[in-house]
């Protein structure tokens, strides 16, 4: 079932800057689709607009079945955000901030205190729910900021960028629950990131977005399928030419020989290449070597893009700690 | 199935949210002591620069004035001993002096301490500054993302904007308690005609005063993403305005054009409407045109102040 729907999605900030350019796309229910793009490709722009926190130039979009401009009130009761920066009051607790959402979302305060206790341990801040926002760590909000976001038990969660600026062991943690957020809930994630791995590792369907419009859309694997498959090398004892013993295995595109190593190009590599050693050892031929190279998704957006993804994004990163210190300086 | 048991369990209402997000205002300046001190020092200091500084019943006090404690006048008297003068008593004619004293101060200010004039200014004063300040609050909350968290909520964008005048109105309703209770302490004088409900009465007037300005400066405050703006015009239009009102002086005294100018300042009224209230005997029209001039002023600028600032919210 389709819970997201854009059509022509647009925004045009100023009348003349294109952040969003005619996007259009599906979100199926139960899946964590992910928008993958650089710095200022226009995926917060995307998000606010299906969030309603910002109106489409043009263009529609659907939240289940409600419309993001004409019904904005009922796609807010059933979705939940956790946004890019952190929000939470920091003059107020852990626990003071998930009870405020609630009652925005005029959850009843008794189901709310048992919801807000249950988040608290899901996130594991429940030691720390008396504490003050200000005194938390960044991974600490994240997880504060992720709890918020669930309290309305949304149908759909919408992650803005949920571990920029993060730890690789904070990074990890989120991603576990992101995961369990699928697995035990069922929910459906609308996530972006401009993390490759993130986005590999954790999302069923990636959208590849890049000023402002989708380059590509598909499974990972599919994403890196499309660019011809993986590509095995096989070393054999042995001068013969085994090429033609090769190429008869299914799924086998292209075979290329140098003196005794084969680059051999696969759909499903970790199919074929057992097949492949079982076809050698069946001419009586020994291997002595194989290993199998997937492409990765930057090799997907440098087909896409014509230039390599910046990983890790450092300008970003910078921008976010600055953010920080500004804010800390600003109180 | 269960999609519509969640469905029913949220039904955001405009008290619950409104509630919580004043409950939020609130709790940030009741936790934080230093800005509690904060809240009673300013008063308390300005009260005690100009209230007391510019003690203008000084003027009138024959402490400051020598008199001599005997003053013979050429007449013709006809009780013995003295034969062809009057001698009249230093201490009775320095009565005689903050007598007529008091009587101008009483015409002039309509109580007999500019002390007492003063403080009741001071309460003017301090709703005005303080629901002007207050209203920035919302630009951080716009900077800091907990705005945008909020109306990604199902919450009513009244209920936003109602807490934050809320939020100004209580402010302004507590410090001028605080310092209505300084005053009294240091000598101001209540009139025959105070009691207890008058207090009512008081916060009444400062809430009509502090929805209206805070309604106004929030809708300007909420379009600003640096919190400079709102400042620069907090800086432009507080001292004009808290000059050309009775907060200092009676309206009386004034040039004919700067009358004018104080008679449509809505300071004027609230100022007038508290020293009735509390240190000059009430004069009932006078109170209920003060009410209504109040009334007008915050209903007109909270209707456009909440028309403009739910147009930002809701675009
Ligand atoms: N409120 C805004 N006003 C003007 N321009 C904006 C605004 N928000 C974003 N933009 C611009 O839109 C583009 C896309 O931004 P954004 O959606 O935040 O990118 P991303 O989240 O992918 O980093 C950027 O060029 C950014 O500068
Ligand atoms: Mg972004």
């Amino acid at each position: 079932m389709k819970v997201i729907e854009a059509e022509n999605l647009t925004k045009i900030f100023n009348k003349s800057l294109i952040a969003v350019d005619h996007i259009s796309f599906s979100v199926y229910e139960g899946e964590i689709f992910g928008f993958l793009g650089p710095n200022g490709a226009g995926k917060t722009t995307t998000i606010n607009m299906l969030i309603t926190l910002l109106k489409p130039t043009e263009g529609r979009a659907s939240v289940l079945g409600f419309d993001v401009v004409k019904q904005a009130n009922e796609v807010r009761k059933v979705i939940g955000v956790v946004p890019q920066e952190f929000t939470a009051d920091e003059d107020l607790t852990a626990y003071e901030n998930i009870m405020l959402c609630a009652s925005l979302y005029g959850i009843p305060s008794n189901i709310a205190k048992d919801r807000a206790m249950e988040l608290l341990k899901l996130v594991e801040l429940i030691d720390f729910k008396d504490k003050r926002v200000e005194t938390f760590s960044g991974g600490m909000r994240r997880r504060l900021e992720l709890a918020c976001g669930l309290i309305n038990r949304p149908r759909i969660l919408f992650l803005d960028e949920p571990t920029l600026g993060l730890d690789v062991q904070t990074r990890a943690a989120i991603w576990d629950y992101i995961k369990l957020l699928k697995e035990e809930y069922n929910m459906t994630i609308f996530m972006t990131t401009h993390y490759l791995e993130e986005a590999d590792v954790l999302c069923d369907r990636i959208a590849i977005i890049d000023h402002g419009k989708i380059i590509k859309i598909g499974k990972p694997s599919q994403l890196k399928d499309s660019l011809g498959g993986d590509i095995i090398t096989i070393t054999i004892s042995g001068n013969e030419d085994i090429t033609d013993v090769i190429k008869e295995i299914k799924n086998v595109k292209e075979v290329r020989k140098e003196n005794s190593t084969y680059r051999v190009k696969v759909e499903n590599g970790e199919i074929v290449a057992p097949l492949i050693i079982e076809a050698i050892r069946k001419r009586n031929y020994i291997v002595t070597r194989l290993s199998l190279t997937k492409p990765t998704l930057n090799e997907v957006y440098l087909e896409c893009t014509g230039r390599a993804f910046r990983d890790g994004n450092d300008s970003e990163d910078f921008k976010f700690k600055r953010l920080h210190l500004w804010r800390a300086r600003g109180k | 199935m269960e999609g519509e048991r969640k469905m029913n369990e949220i039904r955001p209402s405009f008290l619950r949210g409104f509630l919580a997000l004043t409950y939020r205002e609130l709790k940030k300046w009741l936790n934080d002591p230093i800005m509690i001190v904060m809240l009673i020092l300013q008063p308390l200091i300005w009260m005690g620069l100009l209230g007391k500084s510019i003690n203008i019943q000084g003027l009138f006090s024959a402490e400051n004035i020598e008199i001599p404690s005997e003053i013979i006048l050429p007449g013709i008297a006809t009780i013995p001993p003295s034969q062809g003068f009057i001698i009249l008593n230093g201490t009775y004619l320095s009565r005689i002096f903050e007598d007529i004293g008091s009587k101008i101060m009483q015409s002039i200010f309509g109580v007999e301490d500019y002390f007492s004039f003063m403080s009741i200014g001071m309460i003017s004063m301090i709703v005005v500054m303080t629901t002007m300040f207050s209203g920035i609050s919302i630009v951080w909350d716009r900077r800091l993302g907990f705005l945008d968290k909020v109306i990604s909520t199902p919450v009513s964008r009244a209920a936003i904007i109602f807490s934050k005048i809320a939020n100004s109105t209580l402010r302004a309703i507590f410090q001028a308690s605080v310092i209505l209770a300084l005053a009294y302490l240091l000598g101001l004088r209540i009139s025959n005609t105070f009691t207890i409900m008058n207090i009512l009465g008081i916060y009444l007037a400062i809430f009509l005063m502090s929805a209206g300005l805070s309604s106004i400066f929030i809708a300007f405050s909420i379009r600003s993403t640096r919190v400079e703006r709102p400042m620069q015009l907090i800086n432009l239009i507080m001292m004009p305005l808290i000059f050309s009102s009775n907060i200092f002086f009676p309206t009386e005294l004034m040039p004919n054009w700067l009358q004018a100018v104080v008679n449509i300042n809505p300071i004027t009224y609230l100022t007038d409407a508290i020293r009735q209230l509390t240190i000059m005997e009430i004069n009932v029209q006078a109170l209920i045109i003060d009410f209504i001039y109040l009334s007008i002023f915050a209903t007109i600028l909270t209707v456009i102040g909440i028309v403009l600032s739910w147009y930002y919210l809701t675009k």
